[in-house]
Order: structure tokens, then C-alpha cells, then sequence
């Protein structure tokens, strides 16, 4: 009831206000990111894992399918090769991605824009044919085995079972720590380093001791992407036929003809919240823990200029890395330029068919793929700086909660959000069509977005964590709105993780498979990384389907790239214009 | 970031009208583009005025998108080759019962019924089982191609083999399936498992087979026919030789039911059985067994015809209704025994080949006793095939809910359990007894 009739007579707005109590416009983008993430996660999911806990043959509400779950050796003994695979993967990726980003952050070394370029690239595969053409390089019977064993009469397991997984893996991830211990290395204040250099530090214990430490953020942020994406990753472990780790189970067991196994639910369930609980894990790492610099005119740490000797021996790891990362590349370029490649070290003979061929029939799966990943990654980066900024910024009630929400996207395999997406929008019609909006090409882009939020949610939460707060306050004690201060101050000291999240999230969007398989109803909405799976899937089709995985390559290069240099101009632009 | 929307609905609205030219056949198939793509061509050369709409899923995937898209259908035809899978669609009521006319089409194909009894789905091509090899990898590995099962299971192709799961694909099932009929359940599991203890891995998909063969990944696979054509007719060193006890099957075709282009449909399917859309199937990258006689006179040489070559598939006696009874029941067992312990089963097999090389001449009776006692563990079997054929046990399988009273004994993931620790610790105490019978 309001108390003072008169005054809200005379005065219509305060009515609003006082109907709607503090809702702020970033009020309102909260409610309006919660009301998206329910409705395009939570909801279609819930649908799918509903059946977890029902009782299979009566559908009553029941615990006893986790029960069981925690009886069986084989959940128990895959639950283990999960997370050994997990931990593994960091290892080897933290090895693969630290020498990297110190040499091209430290140093003046002309190979960094190659690094910063090349260092990006195995991300962008399909995960399948990155599997495919490692088999060609590693496998039992691929190029490096066959050359040692025809030499050295041994051979090297480097894709048996696990091994390959964690190979495959840290290979294909690694860049996530790579992008983002990079970002954290170049926004680290000079002046700390400075101070140390001052007292005595350098060499490895000012880099252990000072420097490691405040790229923190961008490390672990990193390290929690690896860990929980090898965790929950399908395709990788079903294309090199290991079954004993979890997503397989749960794939098998959710996708098999006419099986209805609860036991696929149960371990969905199981992988989102364990998901969940590594990264609060890695948020209570980081807690309390002050990483932000106020210095930002100076641009990151001191570079030193290399010795001759520190100069080969850095272009000998660059080169060695970059061999080793690029190597399903390698692979694949060799196949879509092969004729034939059977049980020897290289293709038989070379042509340019396999591309004719790809030519002829796959241009819509080329736009299509550029359509739905820049909306998808457009759509990403701007809810991941709101959620970031609700997040970090404001004291909004449950905002960690809308990062949870963001964040267990990772967790949730692609062919439940697919299976969930079509229980949910088959029996809701696109506006002013009778088509069924499961079937609408907008829901894949949808799919897509809600898949790799998480990506460009990390990289948001990371930047605007280097960004101190006193520089917004500052601003807003000078009159900006908080709004202007916003776009002033707060997004443009962002630019650079947001760009990374952008094109993260473009990158992955443009080769992923598993929900998309289930969403595409028609070859003409149908994305790339689809039409891989079709060439791929026949003995004729593999080279043809290497083309197109080149072309998928060269398609999110390019757009890696022109971001790239998009943000370099607008830095320019913006310093020519402060210093006028 | 308004150019791009305004380019969206562009392009939504380019989409949506260029869709209405042509009345539309939606279909849902598992089919490789190399093979839809000239019977698509052939199809609406022959029929203009259809336009065919070509889904590409894996069948499982096909299977689950019908189920899931069911309230408002939008696909016309689902076409794949696993019969199992159209069994299971036509037992949740999602194919229509139409009538097809077609002449020159006979009843059977080797011992198995061409089409579905009740009229729900229709045989269009054949396919076999049998052995693929990669000739390059024989030849590294100084080996002889395998032309029976029996040959796989030899000590000599040991690690060389590959196979994909039944509960993955339906193909592979019917392979699994037809070994059990024809050499009875425990001497066919028997079988399996001492082949499968030579295994390199099992595949996920069943396309992983050939490919896996092709690249010399591993040596040789069990695969359907039309794998080890088409893949030898792109030139890989690869040859297939179908064995003995194999079953021809029918890839088949059927009409999603309430499907918005029934009419369409039908064409189709009739199309598939015309002469014109049996010739198709002789394309080299297809390859399949046409189902009407008289397109063998065009088959090029060497081309099986099993309406002539009685030896084809005619040893078993497929049995559909047995096989579907206990679908799923073999799926899991497959995969408890060999899936997911396929390392423990592969080092035990290996243990014991390596004692029987060094008692060959078996006159160490003592070590003898101990490798036949290896032996026993691992053809061992959880349930006999009574147990198999009891519908209320295979029932924990299927989980199909009738009424909420309906009480299941057991729980699958109960069943699995038990079977997991009964096959683990035989696997682990016939590599022991085979160990201390290489020690003697």
C-alpha cells in the first residue's frame, strides 16, 4: 500500500521506482541472462536427466540408480580413468603451453607472432579428425612408427588407451592455457617485477617466485578449462575406442538402439557435478587473493632481447612444440592432398580431387558454419562480460549463481543438450512458420552459444579480474555514469580478454559435432564439422573430408586473424586519439 | 551486429521460400553420401517433380531423432540397414503400415524374409558378413588372410583384428547374433571370445571397422560386405571374403508413421525396388547385393550373386524372432565380456597361446590340464541360453514401462555388476594358470 497517495499522483516515475525496487538496468540484465540460461540449459537438460533419478521400470523418484552407480567396478574404475586422464592433460598441456607463453611474453623473439598465430590453430579441429590424423602420425601403424620400427626394430605406444587420449588431448587443449597464461603474463604490472629485480630476484625465482604467481588467474583459469573439458569429452575417447572413462560410458549407454539404461543419466548427472565442484575448487584457490594491477600505460613486463646461443635454443623448443601441436594438421593436409594412404609412412600419391570434390558440395556448410559460429560467439561475449561484471562488480543476490549456470554448460555433453533441445522446442512453433523450432537453424546457433559461453565466460572473468577496481572508481568520482564508466574504462581495459573469449568461442563453435548432429534436420543448416562426419564416414569420402577439415582451418584462421587486427586498430585509433 | 540480424532473416526468408519449390520427402538415413547421393540423383531424375531431403545420422542417432521428433513428425522415411532398428521403431508405433507394389522381387534372401510380415518395412538390398583384410599390413606381418571365423580366433592374429560392438551398431549385431545361431550359444560365445581375445580394439562406430582396416590401423576386421567393396573399389589394398556360417540381411526402408509426405514416400520406396533403382546399387561406391535377380546381369565380375551362389549365407537359418527376444541381453553381455574388459581378455588369451606354443606337443600333461582349465574360464558364460530366451530376465534389458505395478526383478546395472566380477576374476585366473603352465 503506498503510504503517501499524493506525492505518487504528482510524481509517475518514483511509481516505478518504488514498484520495482533497485532494478537497475544491470538488474534487469541479470534477471534477463538467468531467464536465458534456464531456458536454453537448465530446462532442456533437466528434461534428459530427469531419468536419473526415476526408477527405471516404475518411473517413481528413486536415489538408487547413484547407488548402484558407486556398486559397479567398471563406473568406479572409469570414474578414476576420468580424472587420471584429466590430470594428466594438464600436465602435459601446463609443459606444452608454459615454455610458449614465457618465451613470446619475456623476450623480444621474432617467432612470437608465429607462436601467437600457430599456437592457436589446434583448437580448431573437429575432435574426430584430429583423432583420425594422429592415428596416421602416432598410431600403432602410423608415419613415426613405421620409420623406427623399419630402423630401430622397437615401436612406441604413444596411442595405446589412455596414453592416446592424454596425448590427443593436451595437444588439441593446450592453447586454453596458452591464451589465457599469456593474457595474465602481458597485463602483469612491470613495477612488481621491477620491485623484485630491485631486491635481488631474477631469473627462475623471480619468474617462480613473482612472476608465475601473478599470472595466477589466467593459469588456472586455463588449467580448470583443460581439466574439466578432457573430463568431459567425448569424442576424443570414442574415436580412439577407449570405453573405460565416464562420457564414453554415458554416451553408450544414452545412445544405443533401443536401450533405455538409466546408468547414462546417472553418469551425466555425476560428470556436471563434479564439473561443478573442480572449478569451485579452483575458485576457492583463488580466494582472497588480490591479482589486479593499476598500471596499465606500460604494457606488461619488461622484454629482454636473447643471446645468440638462448636464440636457437629457443627457436629449437618453439619449432619442436609447434611440430608436435601442428601435427594433426600435418596430418590432415597430407590425407586431403593423398590419394591413397595405407599402412605407409606417407600417401601413396598426391592430387588436387579430394578439394574438387569437397568443392562441389560442401559451400553451404561454409557459410553455414560462419553464420552460426559468429552469432553464437557475438551472442557468447556479451553475455560472458555481463555475467563477469555481475559477478565481480555488484552484490546482486545469486549472481554466483548464474556463473555456476554459465559454467556447468561445460559439463553437460553435447548430445544430452542435443536430446534435451528437441524434447524442449519440438512442440514450439518459430513465430509467423508452422516449422517446429527443434528443426529452425537458430536453435543450433542457440546450442552453440550455450556450449561455448563458458569459454568466453573464463576468459571475461579473467580480464576484468586484472582490471582494479580503483581505476572504475576513480572514473566515477570524476561524474561518469556507471554505465559510461562501463564502456570507458571497464570494456575497453577488457579488450583483450574478450577478444580471446571471442575468438575461443568462434573457433570451437565452427568444429563442434555433438549437439549439433542431433539438431541438424536438414543438410542445407547443416555446419561443417557435419559435413566432415558425412565425407568421413565413407572409404571414398576421407580425403575429401581432410579438405574440408583444411578449409574449416583456414576459415577460423582467417577470422582469428582479422580479430586481431580489428582490436590492433582500434588501439591504435584510441592511443592516436589520447594523445591529441 | 544489426546487419548481421538483418542478414539472418535474409537469409531465413531466401531458406524458407527456396524450400516450398518442390514437395519435399524428408529422409532419416545411417547411408553414406557416397551411396544416397546417386540413387538421390537417379530418384528425382525419374521423378521431378519430388525433391529428396537427405538426413544423415548414424542409426542409432536416427533411431533416438524419430523417437524424440515423434509429437510433431517431420520425417518422411527412415532408411537404414539393421532390421533391429526397425524393429525397435515399429514397436513404439512410429512406422506406417502402407502397401508397396513391386515386381520381381522374391520372398526371401538366402534364409531370411525380405520384408517386414506385418507390412511396416521393406528389404531394398542384401548384405553379408564376413572377413575384410588390409593386404599391405598381411604382408608386413607375414600373415594369411582369414576366410572363416574359426581362423581368427589362431594364436597368429593375435592383436591384429578389429570389430566394432553390437550394442553400437546394428550390423555388427546381427554378425554376433548369427555366429550365436549357428554354432549354438556357448560354443558361439566360446568362439567370440577366443577371437576377440586377438582384438586390437573394438571400434566405436561400425564405419570404424574399414577404416581402421584401410589405414592398416589394424589387419583385418569383421564387417558387412559393402564396406570391403567400396572400399577396395577406392583403391585401398583391402579384399573381403565372406565365411561360411554368415547370414544375408536385408538393408531396409519404411515410412515414418503420420509422416507429412506419406505419398511420397511410397513413391520412393517403390522406386528403390524399380529396376532403374536396383541398377544404382551396382554404382562402385555402393556396392550393395540388389535384391532383384535379374540386375545381376549387369554386375560386373566377380560381383557375388547369392541368387546363384547358394553357398552364401545359406548355412544359418536366422532366427528374427529369437534374435530380437534377447536384442539388448546380447548387446550387454558382448560388452561386459569384451567391450569394456577387452584388456583383460586380450592378455589372458595371450598368456594362454603363449603356454600352448611351448606345450605343443602336448606331453606335459600337467601343463596341458592347466591351459585346458584356461580354456574353460574364458569360454565360461554367465547365463545358459535357457536364461537368454526367458523374456521376464531379458525384460531388465528393455525396460519397456508398461503399467507402474509392473515390478522388474532386477536392475540391469545389478545383472552387469555381477557379471563384470564373474568375467574379470576368470580372466585374471586363467592368465595365472596359463602362466604357471608356461613355467613348466
Amino acid at each position: 500500500m503506498p503510504q503517501n497517495p499524493y506525492i505518487l499522483k504528482g510524481h509517475a516515475d518514483r511509481l516505478a521506482k518504488w514498484l520495482v525496487p533497485n532494478l537497475s538496468a544491470i538488474h534487469l540484465v541479470a534477471v534477463f541472462i538467468a531467464l536465458l540460461l534456464i531456458g536454453l540449459l537448465l530446462v532442456p537438460v533437466a528434461q534428459v536427466m530427469i531419468v536419473a533419478f526415476q526408477d527405471a521400470s516404475t518411473g517413481a523418484a528413486t536415489l538408487q540408480n547413484f547407488i548402484d552407480f558407486f556398486q559397479t567396478s567398471l563406473f568406479r574404475e572409469s570414474f578414476w580413468n576420468s580424472f587420471y586422464v584429466s590430470a594428466m592433460s594438464v600436465v602435459v598441456a601446463t609443459a606444452i603451453a608454459l615454455p610458449l607463453a614465457y618465451i613470446t611474453t619475456r623476450f623480444h623473439f621474432s617467432g612470437s607472432i608465429l607462436i601467437q598465430s600457430l599456437g592457436f590453430i589446434p583448437l580448431i579441429m573437429p575432435p574426430f579428425v584430429g583423432a583420425v590424423a594422429m592415428q596416421l602420425i602416432f598410431g600403432r601403424n602410423g608415419t613415426i612408427n613405421l620409420i623406427i620400427r623399419e630402423k630401430f626394430g622397437f615401436d612406441i605406444p604413444f596411442m595405446n588407451g589412455l596414453n592416446g587420449v592424454i596425448l590427443v588431448q593436451s595437444i588439441h587443449y593446450f592453447p586454453f592455457i596458452l591464451i589465457n597464461l599469456s593474457a595474465s603474463l602481458r597485463n602483469i604490472d612491470r613495477s612488481m617485477e621491477e620491485a623484485a629485480q630491485n631486491l635481488g630476484s631474477h631469473g627462475l625465482r623471480l619468474f617462480r617466485r613473482i612472476v608465475f604467481p601473478l599470472a595466477m588467474p589466467g593459469y588456472i583459469a586455463g588449467a580448470a578449462l583443460v581439466f574439466i573439458k578432457v573430463f568431459d569429452d567425448l569424442g576424443t575417447p570414442l574415436l580412439l575406442n577407449v570405453n573405460n572413462m565416464l562420457a564414453p560410458q554415458a554416451f553408450l549407454r544414452i545412445s544405443s538402439i533401443g536401450i533405455s539404461d538409466p546408468m547414462g543419466y546417472v553418469i551425466s548427472v555425476i560428470l556436471v557435478i563434479f564439473s561443478i565442484l573442480s572449478l569451485w575448487a579452483s575458485f576457492l584457490f583463488m580466494r582472497g587473493k588480490d591479482y589486479t594491477t593499476v598500471q596499465k600505460g606500460g604494457g606488461g613486463m619488461a622484454k629482454r632481447i636473447l643471446k645468440t646461443r638462448e636464440k636457437f635454443l629457443s627457436y629449437g623448443v618453439v619449432i619442436f612444440i609447434l611440430l608436435l601441436v601442428l601435427s594433426p594438421h600435418i596430418g590432415l593436409l597430407l590425407l586431403s592432398f593423398g590419394t591413397i594412404w595405407s599402412y605407409a609412412p606417407l600417401p601413396d600419391g598426391y592430387t588436387l580431387q579430394n578439394y574438387v570434390t569437397m568443392w562441389e558440395s560442401s559451400k553451404t556448410f561454409i557459410t553455414n558454419t560462419i553464420l552460426y559460429a559468429s552469432i553464437a560467439a557475438t551472442l557468447d561475449v556479451i553475455v560472458g562480460t555481463a555475467i563477469a561484471y555481475i559477478v565481480l562488480r555488484t552484490g546482486i543476490f545469486g549472481r554466483k549463481g548464474l556463473d555456476y549456470l554459465a559454467t556447468a554448460a561445460l559439463a553437460i555433453p553435447g548430445v544430452v543438450l542435443g536430446i534435451g533441445y528437441l524434447r524442449t522446442f519440438h512442440n514450439l512453433d518459430v513465430p509467423f512458420t508452422n516449422e517446429p523450432m527443434a528443426s529452425w537453424w537458430v536453435i543450433i546457433a542457440l546450442a552453440l552459444m550455450i556450449r561455448r559461453l563458458p569459454y568466453a565466460l573464463r576468459a571475461c572473468t579473467a580480464a576484468l579480474q586484472q582490471v582494479s577496481i580503483s581505476l572504475e572508481e576513480a572514473a566515477e568520482s570524476l561524474g561518469a555514469t556507471k554505465r559510461r564508466t562501463i564502456q570507458k574504462i571497464v570494456i575497453p581495459l577488457m579488450a583483450g580478454g574478450i577478444l580471446a573469449g571471442f575468438v575461443t568461442s568462434f573457433a570451437t563453435a565452427a568444429v563442434e559435432l555433438s549437439a549439433t548432429i542431433m539438431l541438424v534436420s536438414s543438410n542445407n543448416d547443416a555446419p561443417l564439422a557435419y559435413g566432415i562426419y558425412l565425407f568421413m564416414q565413407t572409404p571414398s569420402g576421407r580425403g575429401a573430408g581432410a579438405a574440408l577439415g583444411i578449409v574449416a582451418v583456414i576459415v577460423v584462421a582467417i577470422g582469428t586473424i582479422a580479430s586481431q587486427v580489428i582490436i590492433e586498430r582500434n588501439k591504435k585509433i584510441k592511443s592516436t586519439g589520447d594523445s591529441h | 551486429m544489426k546487419h548481421t540480424i538483418y542478414a539472418s532473416i535474409a537469409t531465413l526468408a531466401l531458406t524458407a521460400s527456396g524450400a516450398m519449390a518442390d514437395e519435399k520427402i524428408t529422409v532419416i538415413t545411417s547411408f553414406p553420401d557416397s551411396m544416397t547421393g546417386p540413387i538421390e540423383a537417379a530418384f528425382e531424375t525419374a521423378h521431378p517433380e519430388f525433391d529428396l531431403e537427405i538426413l544423415n545420422k548414424k542409426t542409432s542417432a536416427g533411431v533416438k531423432y524419430i523417437q524424440e521428433i515423434a509429437g510433431a513428425n517431420t520425417a518422411d522415411i527412415f532408411w537404414a540397414s539393421a532390421p533391429d532398428a526397425f524393429e525397435v521403431l515399429k514397436n513404439d508405433n512410429l512406422l506406417a503400415d502402407v502397401s508397396v507394389t513391386s515386381e520381381g522381387i522374391p520372398e526371401l534372401i538366402g534364409s531370411y524374409p525380405l520384408n517386414d510380415p506385418d507390412g511396416f518395412y521393406y528389404g531394398f538390398a542384401g548384405a553379408g558378413y564376413g572377413i575384410m583384410w588390409n593386404e599391405r599390413y598381411l604382408a608386413a606381418n607375414n600373415l594369411q588372410p582369414a576366410k572363416e571365423w574359426a581362423e581368427l580366433a589362431q594364436p597368429e592374429y593375435h592383436g591384429h583384428v578389429g570389430m566394432s560392438a553390437p550394442s553400437r551398431s546394428g550390423t555388427t549385431h546381427l554378425t554376433v547374433e548369427t555366429l550365436l545361431q549357428g554354432e549354438g550359444w556357448d560354443n558361439g560365445w566360446a568362439k567370440w571370445k577366443r577371437i576377440a581375445g586377438n582384438f586390437s580394439t573394438v571400434t566405436e562406430r561400425s564405419f570404424g571397422v574399414p577404416d581402421g582396416v584401410n589405414t592398416g590401423n589394424f589387419g583385418l576386421g569383421i564387417v558387412i560386405d559393402f564396406f570391403g567393396f567400396s572400399s577396395k573399389a577406392s583403391g585401398f589394398p583391402v579384399d573381403f571374403a565372406y565365411p561360411t556360417i554368415t547370414a544375408l540381411v536385408p538393408a531396409n526402408v519404411a515410412v515414418v508413421a503420420e509422416a507429412p509426405n506419406s505419398e511420397g514416400a511410397v513413391m520412393f520406396i517403390e522406386y528403390l525396388l524399380t529396376p532403374e533403382g536396383q541398377a544404382v546399387l551396382l554404382n562402385p561406391a555402393i556396392m550393395r547385393l540388389p535384391i532383384n535377380p535379374a540386375t545381376y546381369v549387369n554386375a560386373p565380375e566377380g560381383f557375388p550373386n547369392p541368387f546363384k551362389d547358394s553357398t552364401i549365407g545359406a548355412a544359418v537359418e536366422f532366427d528374427v524372432a529369437k534374435s530380437g527376444s534377447r536384442y539388448n541381453l546380447v548387446n550387454s553381455m558382448f560388452d561386459v565380456m569384451i567391450t569394456y574388459r577387452l584388456d583383460d581378455l586380450r592378455d589372458a588369451v595371450g598368456a594362454i597361446q603363449a603356454a600352448e606354443a611351448l606345450h605343443a606337443d602336448g606331453s606335459n600333461t600337467k601343463a596341458t590340464a592347466l591351459i585346458a582349465e584356461a580354456w574353460a574360464l574364458i569360454d565360461a558364460n554367465p547365463i545358459d541360453e535357457a536364461k537368454s530366451l526367458d523374456a521376464d530376465f531379458a525384460g531388465i534389458f528393455t525396460k519397456k514401462r508398461k503399467k507402474v505395478t509392473d515390478k522388474v526383478g532386477e536392475r540391469q546395472a545389478e545383472v552387469e555388476q555381477r557379471w563384470d566380477a564373474m568375467v574379470v576374476a576368470n580372466y585374471a585366473s586363467a592368465k595365472e594358470l596359463a602362466n604357471q603352465a608356461a613355467g613348466m
